[in-house]
């Protein structure tokens, strides 16, 4: 794995490459279960966004599968860590495959870079396995010299069908 | 191999004073037997006047494992239907809700039929001439549930023409809907914010038990809301609590705060947790509210709603409200090992947004498929839908607090960690399960 994405960045502005590695390497920090990087790429104020419905638009008015700020992501980890959490007694294991990211938009001035994965997200724990279809949306901007994510945004084909609990992150 | 059908003396068996038999959670007859007794005698809720507020509007659904839809007529009355077409049992419409016109058209022959369900036409009519098409069964169009009430806007019907009438079914139950509704300044709920629908491998009378079992929270929910507490703590002095905090953290109340809170029991398996208080309480006053409802009712009238913090009310057989954040959940059986949990929120009409903000933020912290809370619970009743297999023991202890002239009692308060609505559901479920056996 490259160390690009986790290295300063080489210029004040990121390259296409820089973006797409950063996103990538996000997706592998997950399946390594190296929830405390994964969770330092994300700015103070960021939000990890899961909709509920179909294009939708609203995240405060219209219910969604998460909504969450870096106080309720942190929380999370932490609790993948609990000695009492029975949920994940055995833990469960995940798997991306993304596409290549596909840079949207690039707005140097805004400090504002958005990109654009189609992905397959396979979770599984104990006998159970569960693939799951998605488009992740990393709105991204420079922070210090490194890339950090404002939002996430991930979008599950069948958004609104009815699930069994899905205990990582897309 | 048929152990129950038919046999009062045997379901009577799996109920007894302090403990139930494995059977009403593991066996597939008992389970056919709950959709042919217990849905179709009781008043099973079905929806919500605000899904279908215009004519044609349909909402498609299902009392126990039978498919049914609501829609509205021209007349503005809705009629709840059975959801085939009488011809060759079609499911008539497509998608979950919608609005169908003037008429149902099926897709497969184009049988179609008014939207109270009687038939309105058939293609190649005369291929039925004296065949005697009149007196059958089909010749009435899609079968209606006959009795429908609305209740405030809340919607129930009950299959069966036997079983108790609307009122006797839940007396002074209703008193809960009436402060969810009554928290709105003008007396009025309406479906908001998309449905959160969560799949579990476990029987719908966990789920249902669950709803009153005030033990759980602080040792299944220390790994999600005792790390809330834990995290909460580091944050620097004089940080406004956040509403996720504020919604999560009361999960890991003490064991005094559940005793105390009480429980009240009603007749037909209804009752709810939080007599005095409950962990809704302590929620922050959302800005501009109290005075619209003190505008409303007056103060006095005003607080007493406010004041009310109903926890979790249950409804036999399987939904639950929340009156404090306009929460329903609905626990719809598929097997017996296999539940499909529905969550929906209301907002209050003429109250501000920042209520259902916080009810839909309820709603996806504690009862979505990605939210950690439900993941402590789905664990524990997974892992009960298979322990029960052991034949180690067939019986399931519900004797905490257990007082032995406790079933000639309704309407009463009592401490809030007893079990005693478990085996009040239990009381019930033996009632309608047999009824008219």
């Amino acid at each position: 794995m490259s160390m690009l994405a986790d290295a300063p960045l080489k210029s004040a502005v990121p390259t296409d490459q820089e973006l797409i590695d950063f996103v990538v390497r996000e997706a592998r920090l997950i399946d390594q279960q190296r929830f405390d990087e994964w969770l330092d790429m994300y700015a103070d104020d960021a939000f990890y966004w899961m909709p509920l419905e179909w294009n939708q638009t609203d995240p405060r008015l219209t219910c969604s599968l998460m909504y969450e700020d870096k106080l309720l992501l942190s929380i999370r980890v932490e609790r993948l860590k609990g000695a009492r959490t029975f949920s994940q007694k055995p833990k469960s294991r995940c798997h991306h495959v993304l596409q290549t990211p596909q840079v949207d938009s690039r707005n140097t001035a805004a400090n504002s870079y958005v990109t654009w994965t189609a992905m397959h997200y396979v979770e599984t724990r104990l006998e159970e396995q569960t693939l799951y279809a998605a488009w992740a949306t990393h709105h991204m901007s420079v922070e210090d010299g490194r890339l950090k994510i404002n939002l996430k945004r991930v979008d599950v084909i069948n958004c609104d069908a009815a699930f069994g609990n899905i205990q990582l992150f897309m | 191999m048929t152990r129950y059908a038919g046999n009062v003396a045997a379901i009577r068996a799996l109920v007894r004073d302090q403990e139930v038999h494995r059977d009403v959670y593991v066996s597939e007859e008992v389970f056919q037997l709950e959709m042919e007794h217990v849905f179709p005698n009781s008043w099973v809720y079905v929806g919500h006047d605000s899904q279908v507020p215009n004519a044609g509007d349909y909402f498609g659904t299902t009392i126990g494992t039978q498919p049914v839809l609501l829609v509205r007529h021209t007349d503005g009355k809705v009629h709840v239907l059975h959801n085939r077409c009488p011809h060759k049992g079609t499911r008539i419409t497509s998608e979950t809700c919608g609005n169908t016109g003037k008429f149902f058209r099926c897709p497969y022959h184009a049988w179609s039929f008014k939207t109270d369900g009687s038939l309105l036409a058939i293609p190649l009519k005369k291929g039925y001439e004296n065949t005697g098409f009149e007196q059958s069964h089909a010749a009435t169009g899609m079968a209606p549930v006959r009795h429908v009430r609305n209740y405030r806007g809340f919607l129930f019907a009950k299959i069966n023409d036997g079983g108790l009438d609307f009122e006797d079914f839940f007396g002074e139950s209703l008193s809960s809907f009436d402060n969810m509704i009554d928290r709105s300044p003008v007396g009025q709920l309406k479906v908001a914010g998309g449905v959160l629908r969560y799949m579990h491998n476990c029987n719908w009378k966990m789920l249902v038990e669950n709803q009153t079992d005030t033990c759980h929270p602080m040792v299944a929910h220390e790994s999600s809301a005792g790390t809330v507490v834990e995290v909460w703590k580091k944050a620097p002095p004089g940080t406004k609590k956040p509403m996720a905090v504020e919604i999560i953290a009361p999960f890991m109340s003490s064991y005094e705060f559940f005793e105390n809170m009480g429980i009240r029991i009603w007749d037909n398996g209804h009752g709810h947790t939080g007599v005095h208080h409950s962990i809704h309480s302590d929620y922050s006053a959302v800005p501009g509210y109290f005075e619209k409802m003190k505008a409303a009712y007056g103060e006095e009238r005003a607080k007493a709603i406010l004041d009310e913090n109903r926890h979790n009310t249950v409804y036999f057989p399987n939904i639950m409200i929340k009156g404090p954040i306009q929460l329903l959940r609905h626990f719809k059986p598929i097997a017996a090992n296999k539940t499909l949990v529905e969550s929906w929120t209301f907002q209050l009409v003429d109250a501000p947004d920042m209520l259902l903000e916080r009810t839909l933020m309820y709603n996806r912290l504690i009862n979505a498929p990605t939210s950690i809370v439900g993941h402590d619970d789905l664990e524990m009743y997974e892992r009960a839908q298979e322990g029960l297999h052991s034949n180690g023991n067939e019986w399931v202890n519900l004797q905490r607090l257990y007082s032995p002239d406790e079933a000639e009692q309704t309407n009463v308060a009592v401490n809030g960690t007893s079990e005693w609505p478990m085996r009040h559901q239990f009381r019930a479920w033996s009632k309608f399960m047999t009824m008219g056996m």
